[in-house]
């Protein structure tokens, strides 16, 4: 049994058990963090994207000991700042959201591509949704909704 | 733009955003055992043993002996058994479940099972047809007799996977009372409340089933819920526990229902002047080991076997065949994609044989208002495809690049699609099977809380049907909710299917949100009732094949321009340029979400999609492998929708979710073919099929 420490959303936490375990399943299942999702469980689909020193990791391909003595971030604690509120009204605003089982995955992963590249182009957008599969919206209104938050949260990033 | 087409903010974008939605898979049930089916690993045979190990206190296994009820799932048949009893039909078929508090426990034991099998010859071939019907219209054998000219070609379309994002899931729990309370990601709580009736053999109050937030469905959660509905539901009854069956991505692609694959015939004889007027279809769908919805999507096929053209004289027919395979079933557009895929094939392959623009050849041949449909019915509203082609044509450039692609040799193609749906269910469905109902109800502080079966699954239907409600009432939207159907508080308003929600149900709650403002009194509770009356101008004679098919159609034109790389052969979009008339659109944003999602769809089964099966074996079984749209195989899309309010629509609505697929595939192959200057008659048309054409093709 493994002694795993690591700072999950800001809080340092202690897992004992299994290091092989995916993060993903200690997220979810021990921690009760349900905003992560569980979409293909292979490294396809980014539903499960989390912030593991500010980039972004698909958790469901991640063990839990691979967190150890870093910080990872999910949708519950991002969802408190700025930036998540320019990237909420954005994506409200611009129709990114459908059946939202993506959505809280493109969040993160549009946290991470703005924090390094604050006025991304389109192309930059679309690379940075490289990772994430959506099937309700044909992306633009995603992208398009990434770029507003990038210039309405200006200084944000 | 009408009033109502302006958007309000999404009803249940800010609780998705926040990862606050609860799915199925983050419901926290108290005490719940996990579930794993033990399926099939052969495609057809007798099951002789099946061989249990001793299982550790509190793990249990469910198997057809556990079936209080029939053995058999209600969908139109019962012809799919809830856990295969002596026999099984297709690789992946469930046997029995495992169930247990621990889940790498259930799923050790679930390995562990042996079954054994006397093997028996599998059927792939299509031979053992189930469902067959046919249609005649004028007189076709003559049309074929006296043609000038006749074109006959064979298309061939494969299967499509929903691909919802969120894995199919159920949960079920004992209540104190006896009953069984199913939650689960689906369309269709009615579905799944009549199928277990059945299976547990319980009386209407036996049985509650709630819609979790559903994320994403596209049909493959039309019908698919009623069986893991049922299996769970037997498990909860024999176990007394809760009991959760969650698939992994992996199993999901491999057992659920997909796309119809088709073969399909089409012979048009032209007349003197070189317009179409007979027309010969032979329609053949893989409907899996079970027909289950089959027979509806094949005659939804048939119906629009002249796509969006007025062709005199007709013979059609189509069969959906039994093989060893894994059952395909409801999926956006249900039969009409493979169609017009087919149809539009044709007339642009007609067109270049004759020397015609395809667009120009397509022009001659546009559906009119009062042109007797395929079947016999008619087409009684405004029909806007001409100014709609303009249109599409001006904002995509088409005649430009048509010249100057084909001069450059650039590899850049573009085509168009002429398309329809049609909307609600086939013939009197409505009035025969759904018979819905709908419910308002208000409370003493004026909110008013719409009590329907429909199931928002990410189409955004509950913010379509409260701004419905809401503007007829003539009170603000946000005093009206549309909570996520429960069959214990909700009635039976149909199934979220066949682009019937915002045109069947939002219809129906119109004119109860009117009886509710006439006997409006505040500060008192009230409620308002409606339940569906067929328009007396709908007849349609089921046997014959004859009559007014649908209540209303929606319109489509879609553009599709394309790069084609000389060496790859791979597809890259450039734009896609649609124009659709859905009568009025409820909510312009949420419009042209479900446009932009559909049309990736049905571009992506044009060229993109691929699922293979051999041997009763897919070889496409997850992202991995079986690959829909990124983020950077879209084009850019420029959606404009057309006012053409229809008079039995709430304020004019028709269909629109299943339209925005249609025109894909045909927009994006006829593109391909201008590009490379051969005729596609297969798809997907991957990069692998292209190379081949090229080497071998026909211009
Ligand atoms: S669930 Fe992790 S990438 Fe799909
Ligand atoms: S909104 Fe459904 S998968 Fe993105």
């Amino acid at each position: 049994m493994a002694r795993i420490e690591f700072t999950l959303n800001r809080e340092p936490v202690v897992y004992e058990g299994d290091a092989a375990r995916r993060l993903i399943d200690v997220i979810r299942d021990d921690f009760g963090l349900k905003g992560t999702k569980e979409g293909c469980g292979e490294g396809e689909c980014g539903a499960c994207s989390v912030l593991v020193d500010r980039a972004v990791v698909p958790s469901c391909l991640f063990p839990v000991a691979n967190v150890h003595g870093r910080h990872v971030v999910t949708i519950e604690d991002f969802r408190n700042t700025l930036r998540y509120r320019a990237l909420e009204r954005a994506f409200l605003e611009e129709g990114a959201v459908q059946c939202g089982f993506c959505t809280p995955g493109m969040i993160i992963a549009a946290e991470a591509l703005l924090s390094k590249d604050p006025h991304p182009a389109a192309e930059a957008v679309v690379e940075g949704l490289a990772g994430n599969l959506c099937r309700c919206t044909g992306y633009n209104m995603i992208v398009r909704a990434i770029l507003r938050a990038a210039k309405d949260g200006d200084g944000l990033w | 733009m009408t009033d109502i087409s302006a958007s309000i903010v999404r009803r249940d974008a800010a609780a998705k955003i926040s990862g606050r939605a609860a799915y199925v898979a983050d419901l926290a049930v108290e005490g719940v055992l996990h579930a794993r089916t033990v399926r099939s690993t052969i495609a057809k045979g007798a099951i002789l043993k099946v061989d249990v190990p001793p299982l550790p206190e509190g793990v249990y296994t469910v198997d057809h002996s556990d079936v209080p009820g029939e053995n058999g799932v209600k969908i139109i048949f019962k012809d799919m058994p809830v856990f295969a009893e002596r026999e099984v039909r297709y690789i992946g078929e469930p046997i029995l479940l495992v169930c247990g508090p621990d889940k790498e426990v259930v799923d050790e034991i679930a390995r562990t099972i042996v079954v054994t099998y006397r093997e028996e010859p599998a059927v792939f071939a299509w031979i053992d047809s189930k469902a067959h019907y046919a249609y005649h219209k004028g007189d076709s054998d003559k049309a074929f007799q006296n043609a000038a000219r006749i074109h006959t070609e064979t298309f061939e379309t494969g299967y499509q996977e929903q691909a919802y994002l969120e894995p199919q899931g159920m949960v079920g729990y004992p209540e104190a009372d006896g009953k069984i309370t199913l939650v689960g990601s689906m369309q269709c709580p009615y579905y799944v409340k009549n199928a277990v009736l059945g299976v547990l053999a319980c009386d209407d109050a036996g049985i509650r089933v709630i819609q979790a937030e559903t994320g994403g469905a596209f049909g493959g959660k039309e019908e698919f819920p009623s069986l893991t509905g049922a299996q769970v539901a037997v498990a909860v009854r024999k176990t007394g526990k809760p009991v959760s069956l969650l698939y992994e991505r992996t199993e999901d692609v491999e057992v659920t229902t997909k796309r119809h694959p088709s073969k399909i015939t089409l012979s048009a004889a032209l007349d003197a002047d070189l317009r179409v007027i007979g027309l010969k279809a032979t329609v053949g769908l893989d409907a899996g080991a079970y027909l289950g919805l089959s027979g509806v999507v094949l005659s939804r096929a048939l119906i629009a076997a002249t796509g969006a053209y007025t062709i005199p004289h007709l013979s059609v027919s189509g069969d959906a065949y039994r093989t060893n395979t894994v059952p395909t079933g409801a999926f956006r557009g249900f039969g009409a994609p493979q169609m017009f895929y087919a149809v539009e094939q044709l007339m642009g392959h007609l067109a270049a044989s004759l020397g015609f623009d395809p667009v120009a050849f397509k022009r001659r041949h546009l559906a009119r208002q009062n042109d007797e449909t395929s079947t016999g019915g008619r087409f009684r509203d405004p029909i806007l495809l001409p100014s709609m082609i303009d249109d599409v044509l001006e904002r995509s450039d088409y005649k430009r690049k048509r010249r100057a692609f084909a001069k450059d040799g650039a590899w850049k193609g573009i085509g168009v699609s002429v398309f329809f749906h049609g909307c609600g269910f086939t013939g009197s469905g409505e009035a025969t099977h759904i018979k819905a109902r709908v419910r308002l109800e208000k409370d003493a502080d004026g909110r008013v809380v719409v009590r329907v079966a429909s199931a928002d699954m990410g189409q955004g239907s509950s913010t379509a049907l409260a701004k419905i409600v809401a503007g007829v009432l003539g009170r603000p939207a946000d005093t009206v909710f549309v909570p996520h159907p429960d069959t214990d508080l909700a009635p039976d308003s149909g199934p979220t299917v066949a682009s019937r929600t915002t045109m069947i149900v939002g219809g129906l709650l119109a004119r109860a949100a009117a009886k509710l403002k006439e006997a409006w009194v505040d500060g008192v509770v009230q409620s308002a009732e409606e339940r569906y009356v067929q328009p007396d101008f709908i007849r349609w004679d089921e046997e014959a094949f004859h009559g007014d098919a649908y209540p209303a159609y929606s319109w489509g034109v879609t553009a599709v321009e394309v790069e084609v790389d000389r060496r790859s052969c791979a597809v890259t979009l450039k734009g896609v340029w649609s124009s659709y008339d859905v009568g009025t659109a409820i909510d312009e944003l949420l419009a042209l979400g479900q446009a932009d999602g559909g049309v990736t769809q049905g571009i992506a089964y044009g060229y993109l999609e691929k699922m293979e099966i051999r041997d009763g074996r897919l070889r496409q079984r997850n992202f991995t492998d079986y690959v829909i749209p990124t983020a950077s195989d879209v084009g850019p899309t420029d959606t404009v929708f057309v006012d053409n309010p229809f008079a039995y629509g709430p304020y004019g609505a028709k269909g629109l979710g299943e339209l925005t697929l249609i025109g894909g595939a045909p927009a994006v192959t006829a593109a391909i073919e201008h590009a490379i200057g051969r005729r596609i008659t297969k798809i997907p048309a991957t990069p692998e099929n292209l190379l081949e054409l090229i080497e071998h093709g026909q211009d």
